[in-house]
């Protein structure tokens, strides 16, 4: 399968955005270079940009490794996309908006009722009730990967609680420290004004309690949580508070956090809980990395939650398959970001083909995520398949599937130069009083040769992305 | 910006835990010493530096005799010791992880790159001969964290409650010495000027790292009296109890004045600064010395829980 690379022409030319990188990389010397990796991990090590990994208990936090080589995109190209994203997340919230109301989507039979009804991210706790500023979905990370020139499909619309923001930000503070030239010679768009925008986000949908300049927290699950880095690291960069369940407590109808100085109310809460340990008195009785009473307080007007509890049934993979028919039906428009092609298992015809097609097929758990219980079809053995096929049969409802996308490649650094890989691409974006998406996002990249899979989370790295001005 | 109880607390552990480990590695050093010149009457110097870390039972509770490579093991590198220097950084990196959204982006570096290299020179059993070597290393981080502390935090409530934290562990710390080693300092004890005596003394002073300046306050001459005097009641003498009661008392009167509020435990804290002003070295002496700090060190814990209580670092039931 031969894959569209972002940097190299097969003819062995650098396509335009690359071009002033390309003549840089070309000046420098290897071993240099070499060492600058070397001194980007001490940084990140010493910064304590780490990730948590569940289920290892010894040297439990890891960096994700970082290459030097940039994923560069032109202007025009940004352009298309965030035109696409901005489509995309206003479809999704009025979609969420809907399906918690009248459910149009649904008596217009685009949509069917079983795959709400019964579903769990579907919260019956939201119906009839609209979240301050009419946002369900605050911030979202949309995957997108890209097939060629012109080809780039949505992957999956992350509307829970994305993650990786963080990397984002310090993989670019990272190449201004060790290469100032690079944003010298390329006028490259600032990513580092995430947090600045996050918070002016977050305070223009306070809650009808709220007083003066609204309170900001970010809930953690806490220093054991894999994101606690990023968690931390948002709250900091916000000037706001960083707060674990234990921390807050329902008092005369408010979320209030408990100061040296007494208890203080909370306005809008960024909650990096999921839905079902948010509030222990309505979700998982046994949660105690939420707030017990929040959901009340929440329906009074007291608080904001972003992201609304109940965002998840959007983002579903079930879902997913519907997305250009709901992108269409509430902005009018064509969606301008392809779906993935995708079988859904539920239906007799599709499980029948992924069945007999498998060894080229992706098949992904409806509710998984972090790229665990998938089949890879090329990639499997015949056995890996054959267990897959039985799961598959006992439980079809539960998988969706899709063709082996041959995912673009942007060369890293290896001991021999330049060396193509599959990467992905996570842009941020940040729906409120308006929409804000932050120029280019997190472009995670296989560091195997020819693996497809790029999560962090299965040995995956990141790289600094760049959208130039002109 | 309000400050969380949680975050309070946070401060206030991660700056014990800072003092705890740089204290651990300065009793060691002395230990050493002692063991070193063979001159001790008491044959178990080692002992005696685990009952000054508090640490006894936790020892005794793995190992029968007190041979110095295992105490020196159990005391530098033991996860089971909660006072080893690599316990206590790890709980302190642990609790400035916690609260990093309260540090400067240096000081929260600094905790981090000490723990990070403290903990790799002791991934393997350090030998005695490469012991001094480690105990410098660990103090030498120390003072990174200190004096990036001093120089990039800003002067508020944070401030106050890490100070709370690292002098309410050193006055227990100076205390903890002197309780092991009253009886050395005693005048049925002491025969003046032998030997023996004045190497002990050193030796004491030598753990709170003040050898020389004992010197400069008292011309050099050792003698018991004043090195109690030194170790308790003078303000000028970084690591005594006197010193340690000055810092925790204007650290109170900050958060009274930034808050508005005076709290129980600033005046369980003047209470004690005073007994410290109107005490003389004399009267600690005939009142007996031991009694005196057995009381001190059972203050000084119950103001470390008043504080706890006064800020809310814990939800109350």
């Amino acid at each position: 399968m031969k894959s569209f690379d972002e940097m190299l022409i097969p003819e062995g030319d650098v396509r335009d955005p690359y071009a002033r990188f390309y003549e840089w990389f070309r000046e420098q010397d290897a071993d240099a270079l070499g060492e600058k990796a070397g001194e980007a991990e001490a940084f990140f090590r010493r910064t304590g940009i780490t990730f948590n990994v569940y289920g290892q208990e010894e040297a439990a936090e890891r960096l994700i490794p970082f290459d030097l080589v940039p994923r560069i995109m032109a202007k025009a190209e940004w352009d298309n996309l965030a035109e696409g994203i901005e489509q995309r997340v206003t479809a999704l919230n009025a979609f969420l908006d809907d399906l918690y109301h009248d459910q149009e989507i649904i008596k217009a039979g685009i949509v069917p009722e079983r795959l709400i009804a019964g579903n769990e991210a579907f919260l019956e706790e939201m119906r009839g009730f609209r979240p301050p500023g009419g946002v369900y979905t605050h911030i979202i990370g949309t995957d997108i990967v890209r097939c060629g020139e012109n080809e780039f499909y949505v992957l999956e619309d992350n509307a829970r609680t994305p993650s990786g923001v963080s990397y984002m930000i310090e993989n670019r503070e990272t190449m201004m420290q060790m290469f100032p030239e690079l944003f010298a010679q390329n006028r490259v768009r600032p990513v580092e004004t995430y947090p600045h925008h996050l918070r002016r986000s977050l305070a223009a949908v306070a809650p009808p309690a709220c007083e003066g300049t609204p309170t900001i927290a970010v809930l953690t699950p806490g220093i054991y949580n894999s994101a606690f880095f990023e968690h931390a690291f948002l709250a900091d960069q916000m000037g706001v508070e960083l707060i674990e369940g234990s921390d807050v407590a329902e008092i005369d109808g408010r979320i209030q956090m408990r100061t040296t100085e007494g208890y203080k109310p909370i306005d809008v809460i960024y909650r990096r809980v999921d839905d079902a340990f948010l509030d222990p008195k309505v979700f998982n009785p046994n949660s105690v990395l939420g707030i017990p009473g929040i959901m009340e307080v929440y329906k009074n007007g007291g608080i904001t939650i972003a992201n609304a509890p109940g965002t998840g049934i959007s983002d579903d993979k079930a879902i997913y398959s519907y997305m250009p028919e709901i992108v269409e039906f509430y902005t009018g428009d064509k969606a301008k970001l392809q779906n993935v092609p995708t079988w859904r298992c539920a239906e007799d015809d599709s499980l029948k083909y992924v069945l007999e097609h498998l060894e080229e097929l992706v098949v992904k758990e409806v509710h998984g995520s972090g790229g665990y219980g998938m089949l890879v079809g090329p990639t499997s053995t015949r056995e890996e398949r054959e267990i897959f096929a039985e799961k598959l049969k006992k439980r079809p409802a539960n998988y969706i599937a899709q063709p082996t996308l041959a995912l673009s490649t942007v060369p890293i650094l290896v001991d021999g130069g330049l060396a193509p890989r599959h990467v992905d691409l996570r842009p941020f974006v940040l729906v409120s009083d308006k929409v804000r998406i932050i120029p280019g996002g997190l472009t995670r990249v296989a560091l195997q040769e020819g693996s497809l899979v790029v999560n962090s989370s299965q040995g995956g790295g990141t790289k600094d992305t760049w959208v130039l001005r002109d | 910006m309000a400050l969380l109880g949680r975050t309070a607390n946070g401060l206030f552990w991660m700056f014990r835990y800072i003092e705890r480990a740089e204290n651990t590695a300065r009793l060691l050093d002395a230990g050493q010493r002692i063991a070193l010149t063979n001159l001790s009457s008491e044959p178990d110097e080692w002992q005696s530096v685990l009952v000054s870390a508090g640490v006894e039972a936790a020892y005794a509770a793995k190992h029968q005799d007190h041979d110095p490579d295992t105490v020196v093991d159990f005391m530098l590198r033991d996860r089971d010791n909660p006072s080893s220097v690599r316990a206590s950084l790890e709980t302190a990196r642990t609790n400035g992880r916690m609260v990093r959204t309260a540090l400067s982006r240096e000081l929260w570096e600094a905790v981090n790159e000490s723990w990070l290299v403290i903990q790799r020179r002791l991934s393997s059993p350090v030998t005695a001969r490469e012991l001094p070597a480690v105990i410098d290393l660990v103090k030498r981080q120390g003072a990174l964290i200190r004096g990036t502390f001093q120089t990039t935090m800003l002067r508020n409530e944070i401030f106050d409650f890490c100070n709370l934290g690292a002098f309410i562990e050193r006055a227990d710390n100076t205390a903890r010495i002197l309780d092991v080693k009253y009886w050395l300092l005693l005048p049925e004890h002491s025969q003046v000027g032998s030997a023996l005596d004045n190497f002990q003394w050193r030796s004491i002073l030598r753990s709170v790292s003040a050898h020389r300046s004992y010197a400069w306050e008292y011309d050099g001459e050792y003698r018991a009296v004043n090195i109690i005097d030194f170790l308790m009641l003078n303000r000028r003498m970084p690591r005594s109890l006197a010193y340690c009661y000055t810092v925790i008392e204007e650290s109170l009167k900050y958060l009274n004045r930034n808050y508005e509020v005076r709290h129980p435990c600033f005046e369980t804290a003047t209470e004690i600064n005073q007994r410290l002003s109107d005490t003389s070295v004399r009267q600690t002496i005939d009142g007996g010395l031991h009694e005196f700090i057995e009381v001190f060190i059972r203050d000084n814990n119950r103001l470390a829980q008043e504080i706890g209580q006064n800020y809310r670092f814990y939800p109350t039931a």
